[in-house]
């Protein structure tokens, strides 16, 4: 027994030595630890503005030839030196106003259907598979959007909506193949329909079950319900969740890529070629031979950045209002 | 006697008028609902079902292993390198972040932490792709590391926000426990806190990979230019990754090159499917270990 042999002193001794250099130890690791998660979080900062030097350094030629101009300018003739994002912004806004409109319903749809109406068992199921949409990479979608989508939208749904409703100028008639901003709508609704929806059953699951039990004892149906309790008070949510929807469809760049046939002029139908901002970078800056191209699309790739902070500040700004948490997205 | 001839209790409560057309309404909207579910589901089933009965058809031995344009095995191993060096940038810098989130921020550095994540998150890919162009290709060359950099960026919100909602579940009175024996901070989180959570942080790093394995628009600017046809390991090149090589395929009328795009998107998204499903099935396991 070598502790006991071990003189009282000689022993207090030690465990005070060993307390200090524990002490000290813990002090640095403290220390470190706590500066290492602050260079991390720093770090996360520092990578957003960096972002956004990299990307006004890379538009400042362009930016000191054309101006502010540039954003309504209709020219994008690359041998010329002339170039306009106009164009590209009509169809990005267009592409994704239509995904929007075709799929926030559809997703606040299955949003009700999920969180009020499926059967415990069957929610398990068909949440996760509406989540796993959104797992399909955007190159996979749009590869299939070229050669499965686009001609059988072709084929059947334009000529459908052109017959049916072409008074309708939007509706124009079928273009020669289905590379057309209604088919990269159609992939854009794909992607945007699993955000809003995953979002949206989480605020109606949210809503609480007494105030719409008391509206069922009043003596409304289900859908009156609906209408008049769990949408009224998660409007604001929804708002916030087509908005980050409306944040994914701005910047696809690849699926769009593929699929709405890089026109370059405003057109009125919609199964006409478009482009878009994001869709102009990933076609044109691998073939980009001079600065000035190149500039313009990093000009492109600025004004897509201050539309998606836009539209992602306020999602969140009305999220943290509404008090829900608007990055649980994706 | 006149009123209670009016008056049948035997006949059956069928709603009339109103309250009928009320019913039918409500009725009609929740099969619209319902319409709506299946719809999405449907659309999930055709994408891979194509994408599976196309992709078979080229899959083989020759093809997982050789380079093009018999096989893709470049691109399998270029994609794998490129994904991994982000991964191993991404999870310690995304956990680290959720420690500072849970540990230490009060809150309005938390707020604007969060702010900066979901910033990040929102960020459209190709943004991040200029980035990569503007910070490392231009003026070098075309990197797979260039490309592990800008994976790790879209990584890096996912794996910080899963962690910090794992970390928020790790039992209080174990951390008090730890605080009650004078535990100091940094031996309380790598001996309880950490271990706790390893699940969690594991889960939201496979998903994270996942998502950042599809990625293209950043690989684009990163690594595009590259020779498919035989294997390439050296991050300092560019890589041949799965994504770009659909893209490019797919940009080509080439009806052999399609075959190899549905044999690479067969690959890319089974294994896609199987990780984030497999992750969810460990995430809702861990939650409930921890809740009892």
């Amino acid at each position: 027994m070598s502790s006991t042999a071990t003189p009282v002193a000689v022993r207090r001794h030690r465990a005070a030595r060993s307390g200090a250099w524990r002490r000290k130890a813990d002090r640095i690791g403290d220390g470190f630890l706590y500066g290492i998660c602050l260079a991390a979080a720093l770090l996360g900062a520092v990578t957003i503005l960096a972002i956004a030097y990299q990307v006004v350094h890379g538009a400042a030629p362009a930016f000191s030839k054309f101006g502010f101009g540039f954003v309504l300018s209709n020219d994008w003739q690359p041998n010329f030196g002339e170039f306009g994002a106009g164009p590209l912004l009509f169809g990005t806004l267009v592409s994704s106003f239509f995904a929007l409109l075709l799929g926030a319903p559809l997703a606040i749809s299955i949003g009700l259907y999920l969180s009020l109406l499926a059967p415990k068992g069957v929610r398990g199921i068909v949440s996760p598979l509406v989540e796993m949409l959104a797992a399909i990479p955007s190159v996979i979608l749009g590869f299939w959007g070229v050669l499965i989508l686009a001609p059988f939208a072709h084929e059947h749904i334009e000529p459908f909506l052109h017959d049916t409703l072409g008074f309708i100028p939007i509706f124009g008639p079928p273009e020669t193949t289905g590379s057309s901003v209604f088919t990269a709508s159609l992939i854009l609704t794909i992607m945007v329909i699993p955000i809003i929806a995953s979002i949206s059953r989480d605020l109606f699951l949210a809503v609480p079950r007494d105030v719409q039990d008391g509206a069922s004892a009043l003596g409304a149906t289900r859908w009156e319900v609906v209408r008049g309790v769990v949408l009224p008070s998660t409007a604001s949510g929804i708002v916030a969740a087509s908005l980050l929807g409306l944040g994914r469809a701005l910047g696809e760049a690849i699926a769009v890529a593929q699929v709405i046939g890089a026109g370059s002029e405003i057109q009125t139908s919609l199964f006409k070629t478009g482009d878009t901002l994001a869709a102009r970078i990933a076609n044109q800056f691998p073939g980009a031979l001079t600065e000035l191209h190149k500039a313009s699309l990093f000009y492109l790739g600025a004004i897509l950045l201050v539309i998606g902070i836009a539209s992602n500040l306020i999602a969140h700004w009305i999220g943290r209002r509404f008090s829900f948490d608007a990055g649980g997205a994706r | 006697m006149k009123q209670g001839a009016e008056f049948d209790p035997a006949t059956p409560l069928t709603p009339t008028g109103n309250l009928r057309r009320r019913q039918l309404f409500s009725k009609l909207a929740e099969y619209g609902a319902t319409a709506a579910a299946v719809i999405a589901v449907g659309v999930l089933a055709i994408v891979t079902y194509t994408v599976f009965t196309r992709g078979a058809a080229a899959l083989d031995l020759d093809f997982l292993i050789k380079g093009a344009p018999d096989g893709i095995g470049p691109e399998l191993v270029g994609t794998a390198i490129i994904v991994a060096i982000a991964t191993a940038m991404a999870m310690p810098v995304g956990v680290l972040i959720a420690l500072y989130l849970t540990e230490y921020a009060g809150n309005r550095a938390a707020h604007l932490v969060k702010l900066t994540m979901d910033v990040m998150n929102g960020l459209p890919s190709i943004i991040i792709g200029l980035f990569i162009f503007g910070l490392m290709v231009n003026h070098h060359k075309q990197s797979g590391f260039a490309g592990s950099v800008a994976l790790a960026i879209i990584m890096l919100p996912l794996i910080a926000r899963g962690t910090q909602e794992v970390l928020q579940l790790v039992p209080v009175h174990q951390r008090e426990a730890a605080d009650a024996l004078g535990v100091s901070r940094w031996r309380a989180v790598v001996g309880v806190v950490l271990p706790n959570a390893i699940g969690g942080i594991a889960t939201a790093t496979v998903l994270s990979v996942a998502r950042a394995a599809g990625e293209t628009a950043p690989l684009i600017f990163a690594s595009s230019v590259f020779d498919p046809g035989s294997y390439y390991m050296n991050p300092f090149e560019a890589l041949p990754n799965v994504s770009v090589r659909i893209y490019s395929l797919s940009e080509e009328a080439n009806p052999e090159g399609f075959t190899e795009a549905w044999g690479l998107s067969m690959i890319l998204i089974s294994f896609i499917l199987f990780a984030s499903l497999g992750a969810r099935a460990l995430l809702a396991r861990s939650k409930r270990k921890m809740a009892s």
